[in-house]
């Protein structure tokens, strides 16, 4: 559960936004996409681990890639991190999206909205090999941050926003989706909390499962600090790290 | 002869290494990681009489060289802690220590006698640092007299050992520490986390949504550290001690200072195995001071080597 995983390589792939692939034993443990690494960035500063979802996973060369936003401290630091060096992981964390929901012939949509891209493109390819039909929408801010367009388009028909116009169509991923009609059985999303909750009205009585993000301490349950209320109750909750971060619509309160 | 044994009010542990509350949940999450069993004694999640959801997210925050937390003692009530979560500690060979929580005097006493008569409750945790609703949201452990009038009233009804939990945000440690000594606590544990606040440079709003919270971690260690220098000398209760502990060496420092024994919180968020190593790590740092049994510690910074308790 807990290894130190070597850096094969750390590479800019948008403005801001890097390409971190990780090899060790645990990659074996790793299988659902959606599910999230706990990293630690340095031994003492910062202290707490950040949560990471898995972008892509490879059982055969045993390396496991994670796409990050440099923002703050920790992943600022994160991205000064050279190819050799190790980083203390714990994981794979969590539940992921549910792949089971579809079978070979079905359709699905998956939505990724800015830094909740990742998870999105290692769901794609185990979906592609069950036979799913996929469709693809991402929304970016700007054109500079977008990122992995062609290898989604491996997989399906993809389809890229900007908030700002500058690429793809202008404006959200509920537009794209409503200007092309798209259709499907389940829809799967990871994205910012506005982005989840505009889904989640745009389709009230689908089948949708969506990643959420929450401030953690433990990673695994123990602490209390990732909960979201449940519909209809004072005292329910769930937590993100260890019964999410995919929730079923309508399963918790965004 | 186990070196690490340690004896206290209620208490026999086969090693004085705990999870803290609130830290380690009901046990559930690290039993994935470890078997239980090897841990000297587990200090629940705070336990109230009715279920909570706690706070609004967020709940933490960082901090250098600790963290925030404003959980709001999320639990599920008493009657669930008493139906599922204790009965399935007691699979494992390890004594639990109950830390209990109210906004009256009334509720921390029902909970106590409820909760004081599970088989695998050896030591209740009284922690004091909950506002008192009855007396203007003043949390209990910020005045002697209350809670002193708290740790009598539990005291009366429990069916085990009361270990009393000190809040750090008061200004004479040593004065809580005595009120709470002649009102019948059977020892103390310190030190709950220190209050504090971080504000989002960008939006100019506080990072908790409760906005202040609860500092822990390695930033706390050296006021842990003087408080139980302090009171450790004042009165002659047991001292279980916590604050940023991280290592075996942190656990030495905390018995020079004074703890006959120590929990740790934090560190799990950072190590999941952090509380088996430490045990792990504890003899062969013990052979390198040239000492035999753990127990000498207590205490060393200011007693000169004697052993000042020696267990119930
Ligand atoms: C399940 C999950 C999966 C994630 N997957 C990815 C991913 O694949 N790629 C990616 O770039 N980001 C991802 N994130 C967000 C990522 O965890 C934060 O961007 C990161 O923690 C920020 O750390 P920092 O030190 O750079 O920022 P700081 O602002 O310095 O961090 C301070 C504290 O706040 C926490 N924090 C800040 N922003 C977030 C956030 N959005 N979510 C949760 N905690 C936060 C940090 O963990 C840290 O404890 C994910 C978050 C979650 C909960
Ligand atoms: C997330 C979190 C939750 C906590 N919950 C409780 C609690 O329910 N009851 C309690 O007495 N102390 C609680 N504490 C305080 C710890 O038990 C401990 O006293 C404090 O964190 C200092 O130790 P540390 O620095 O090793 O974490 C909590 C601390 C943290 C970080
Ligand atoms: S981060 Fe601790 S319970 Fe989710």
């Amino acid at each position: 559960m807990k290894e130190h995983m070597t850096i094969i390589s750390n590479r800019q792939i948008a403005k801001g936004i890097y390409e971190l692939t990780l090899a060790s034993s645990l990659v074996q443990r790793m299988h659902t996409p959606g599910q999230f690494v706990h990293v630690k960035v340095a031994t003492f500063a910062p202290l707490l681990r950040r949560p990471l979802s898995l972008c892509d996973i490879n059982h055969e060369a045993g390396e496991c890639t994670i796409v990050y936003r440099a923002e703050g401290t920790g992943t600022t630091l994160l991205s000064q991190k050279q190819p050799g060096e190790t980083l203390d992981v714990l994981g794979p964390l969590g539940n992921g999206f549910p792949l089971s929901a579809l079978s070979s012939g079905q359709r699905a949509l998956l939505v990724g909205g800015g830094i909740g891209v990742p998870p999105l493109y290692e769901l794609a390819k185990q979906l592609v090999k069950n036979g799913v039909c996929v469709t693809i929408v991402l929304g970016f801010q700007t054109k500079d941050v977008v990122f992995y367009e062609e290898r989604f388009a491996s997989f399906g028909k993809t389809y890229v926003a900007t908030a700002d116009g500058s690429y793809g169509m202008k404006g959200f991923v509920t537009d794209v989706i409503e200007h092309h009609a798209l259709s499907f059985d389940v829809l799967y999303a990871c994205g910012p909390k506005p982005m989840l909750k505009a889904l989640q009205q745009q389709f009230p009585h689908k089948e949708l499962y969506l990643s959420l993000e929450e401030r953690m301490g433990c990673g695994v349950g123990a602490c209390f600090a990732c909960v979201c209320r449940v519909p209809h109750s004072e005292t329910a909750y769930k937590k993100v790290c260890s019964d999410g971060p995919v929730f079923r619509a309508g399963e918790v309160v965004l | 002869m186990n070196r690490l044994a340690v004896e206290l009010p209620g208490l026999s542990l086969k090693n004085p290494i705990m999870p803290a509350s609130g830290c380690f949940g009901f046990g559930r999450e690290y039993a994935k990681f470890y078997d239980l069993s090897v841990l000297g004694a587990i200090m629940i999640k705070a336990t109230t009489l009715e279920a909570r959801f706690g706070n609004p997210t967020p709940r933490v925050a960082e901090t250098p060289s600790g963290m925030l937390n404003a959980i709001g003692l999320q639990n599920p009530g008493i009657d669930k802690v008493l139906a599922e979560e204790l009965p399935w500690l007691a699979q494992y060979d390890v004594p639990i220590i109950a830390n209990i929580a109210g906004s009256t005097v009334e509720e921390y006493v029902e909970v106590a006698k409820r909760i004081s008569k599970a088989p695998n409750v050896h030591a209740l945790e009284l922690n004091i640092s909950c506002p008192n609703v009855k007396k203007g949201g003043i949390a209990f452990g910020t005045v002697p007299e209350v809670a002193a009038e708290l740790t009598r009233a539990v005291k009366e009804v429990s069916a085990v050992p009361v270990y009393v939990k000190l809040s750090p945000n008061v200004t004479n440690i040593v004065a809580m520490a005595k009120a709470i000594e002649q009102a019948g606590a059977d020892g103390l544990t310190m030190i709950n986390t220190l209050l504090g606040m971080r504000i989002d440079v960008k939006t100019a709003k506080p990072i908790l949504a409760n906005v202040t919270g609860g500092l822990s971690g390695p930033a706390i260690k050296p006021i842990a550290l003087r408080m139980i220098y302090e009171v450790s000398q004042a009165v002659s209760l047991p001292i279980i001690g916590m604050g940023g502990i991280q290592s075996a060496e942190d656990v030495i420092e905390f018995f020079y200072a004074g703890a006959s024994a120590v929990a740790i919180g934090t560190a799990h968020f950072i190590d999941p195995y952090v509380c088996p190593n430490v045990i792990r790590d504890l003899p062969p740092l013990l052979d390198e001071l040239g000492i035999q049994h753990i127990s000498e510690c207590t205490g060393r910074s200011w007693n000169n080597g004697q052993t000042v308790y020696c267990g119930a």
